[in-house]
């Protein structure tokens, strides 16, 4: 029971890092019907400007919690700055294009990120400056840490406040009109670039703060590690019905809380034939059987046949 | 038959017969290392064709391809190698090897059917990642696939007495290891462009480009979408097995490094980059983007050293960031491909985008 309770916890906490990714996916995704590929690579900037900004910064004697906090500020502008400039070069010329051009350019673009990082950051490891105090919790016989509680704590809180923008503010009512139909919200007056870019720079924000807390959860990072990430989370977003907020959000933990309970209980339930290697692996299957009998997602609305 | 047109099409086809066969020998001054990328280039072009079909003509987005390709490189590493002490001949290895890609094809294809666009594409991608997370775990507790090691000491191609490694004589002219597969890949490009031609005008072929234009529009005059979708993707599966096990033979090594989500997305930028669906766009494609990262390789360091006198950045990842960049910049301005097939230039012009 302990090891279950365990592993739910730090399911709860991977799956809330995977949920504030996979919201970048599905917010672009929902208004434009693009896969984003190169959002894991932004959420891997995010992480690595954190590190060179809070590590300077602590270097020249600041106090850690206002370097973490600099840190953080400036990763999130530099991946809303990256978010803006993606989307206003590389996606914007090709709205019209044919729909596996975007893909390809997606692609093209995280290539270059990943080794635009290379050759600013190396190629090695690097550590992750320690920004909060560790503090341990025991609870039922399970262990979890300050660092774990934030996570998640800021994590809801973050999809608290999108959900409130999206629902609440008139430029969510614009992206919700533009992700229903791009050409009628603009008879109604909305500025569909200022929306579309609205959606990058969100969400590059919202990885960019996913990136600092992958960073400060495993204390190290890589210019490659935007990659599995941005997989996962794109995973995630699928799972709950691509274009769904509530539904990335969900997926994400939901994701993350099936990968270590399978991590943690794969052993036993193949008889030791399969270990805990296999973890990856889950995230995969899971998808593939869930959109085996719901072709859209678990939480995702029923996309009717349209020619 | 009009003579002239006969005359010319024979005279064109002499003479693209005649480079194939003097390319091996012009890309050797440069170095052994030349025709090993030519038959890199070939064994793309290959498998880009392959996916073409499940892509280009059928229109389902396959980001999981690699995974044939990886099981016929390890059928033919398994069957023909000391790892097992089995040393099976080619021609009982290539069709177990296209077989039991077939299967995979099916396997993958068959819950599939439901799915539309990018839940297709996120399905085989995390196929293909479940299948090369397998390769690199299978060595225990039973040694199969020999983990990330992989595989070693692969036996070449060989008919009979004539072996594809090492240098032999053939009427007096010296050919290497790599020049012969080249003639080997060549001759199965040439089968595969032609299934691929025959294909296209088929009344297969034609129902693929039904299902892709509008699957509910194909359904209702009377196409059985079911069946079209899963021959679509045994078909592509079945080449990529076939290219597999030549690989294998080619490299004499395997190890699942060579099956990464990276290589899929390459052969899927082969086909869109190419012009999606257009047979010689594709071979374009493939052959540009097997050859462009090799003359960056050896393109961007002397060039850092003759501009800047030292190297300012390291030259691995100067090579890659170029080739992103590209595939960014030909997206830009040729939307299409960068030799789309003309109806589908022209439908992109009359609806104006």
């Amino acid at each position: 029971m302990d090891i279950f309770l365990q592993q739910i916890i730090n399911g709860l906490v991977q799956g809330s890092i995977y949920a504030l990714v996979a919201l970048g996916y599905t917010m672009v995704y929902g208004i434009m019907g693009l896969i984003n590929f190169a959002h894991g690579e932004v959420v891997m900037i995010g992480t690595l400007v954190t590190i060179t900004v809070a590590g300077s910064l602590i270097k020249a004697g600041m106090p850690v919690a206002v370097a973490g906090l600099a840190g953080l500020m400036a990763a999130v502008l530099v991946c809303m700055a990256l978010g803006w400039a993606l989307e206003r070069v590389a996606y914007r010329p090709l709205r019209n294009a044919p729909r596996l051009t975007p893909l390809i350019t997606a692609i093209g673009m995280s290539i270059v990120l990943q080794n635009l990082a290379m050759m600013i950051w190396g190629r090695n490891y690097m550590t992750f400056p320690s920004l909060l105090p560790k503090v341990d919790f025991e609870f039922a016989g399970a262990n979890f840490t300050m660092i774990q509680v934030i996570i998640v704590l800021v994590s809801a809180a973050t999809m608290g406040g999108l959900l409130l923008l999206v629902y609440r503010t008139k430029l969510g009512m614009a992206m919700r009109a533009t992700a229903q139909n791009p050409a009628v919200a603009s008879l109604m007056g909305v500025n569909i670039n200022r929306v579309i870019a609205a959606a990058f720079v969100i969400g590059s924000a919202l990885g960019a703060l996913a990136g600092v807390m992958v960073g400060t959860y495993y204390e190290i990072a890589h210019y490659q590690m935007g990659f599995m990430l941005g997989l996962k989370a794109f995973t995630a977003a699928v799972l709950g019905g691509i274009g769904n907020l509530a539904g990335a959000m969900l997926g994400g933990i939901l994701l993350g809380i099936i990968e270590a309970l399978g991590a943690g209980y794969i052993g036993d339930l193949t008889g030791g034939f399969l270990g805990s290697h296999y973890q990856d692996i889950f995230a995969f299957v899971v998808l593939i059987v869930v959109l085996m009998f719901k072709p859209s997602g678990l939480f995702g609305e029923k996309t009717g046949d349209r020619a | 038959m009009n003579f002239g047109r006969f005359f010319r099409s024979t005279v064109g086809i002499g003479l693209t017969a005649a480079f194939l066969v003097a390319l091996p020998f012009i890309a050797a001054t440069g170095g052994q290392a030349w025709v090993r990328i030519l038959d890199f280039a070939i064994l793309y072009v290959f498998l880009a064709l392959g996916l073409n079909i499940v892509v280009g003509l059928a229109g389902l987005l396959d980001l999981g391809y690699i995974a044939f390709y990886a099981v016929g490189a390890y059928t033919w590493a398994l069957l023909a190698s000391p790892h097992f002490g089995l040393h099976w001949p080619i021609w009982a290895i290539l069709p177990i090897a296209a077989g039991l890609a077939c299967f995979a094809g099916v396997l993958l294809g068959s819950p599939t059917l439901k799915l539309r666009g990018d839940y297709l594409a996120i399905v085989t991608l995390g196929f293909g990642e479940i299948v090369r997370i397998f390769l690199n775990n299978l060595n225990a507790p039973i040694n199969v696939t020999n983990g990330p090691q992989g595989i070693t000491l692969i036996d070449p191609v060989s008919f009979g007495a004539f072996k594809f490694s090492g240098t032999t004589q053939i009427f007096g002219v010296a050919l290497s290891g790599p020049q012969k597969y080249y003639f080997l890949l060549v001759a199965l490009a040439i089968l595969v462009i032609i299934i691929n031609i025959r294909l296209q005008n088929s009344r297969i072929g034609r129902a693929w480009q039904a299902i892709r234009e509008d699957e509910i529009a194909a359904k209702a005059i009377g196409i059985n979408t079911r069946n079209l979708k899963l021959l679509a993707f045994a078909m592509g599966a079945s080449f990529g097995g076939v290219a597999g096990g030549i690989f294998s033979a080619m490299q004499g090594f395997v190890s699942p490094e060579s099956f990464s989500l990276l290589e899929s997305i390459m052969i899927l930028a082969m086909v869109v980059l190419g012009g999606m669906g257009h047979i010689p766009g594709v071979i374009l494609g493939a052959v540009l983007l097997t050859v462009l990262p090799e003359v960056l390789r050896y393109g961007v360091g002397p060039l850092q050293m003759a501009v800047f006198g030292k190297m300012l950045v390291d030259p691995e990842s100067l090579r890659m960031l170029v080739f992103g960049l590209a595939l960014v910049l030909v997206m830009r301005f040729k939307p299409a491909g960068l030799w789309p097939s003309p109806e589908r230039q022209r439908e992109l012009q009359e609806t104006g985008k």
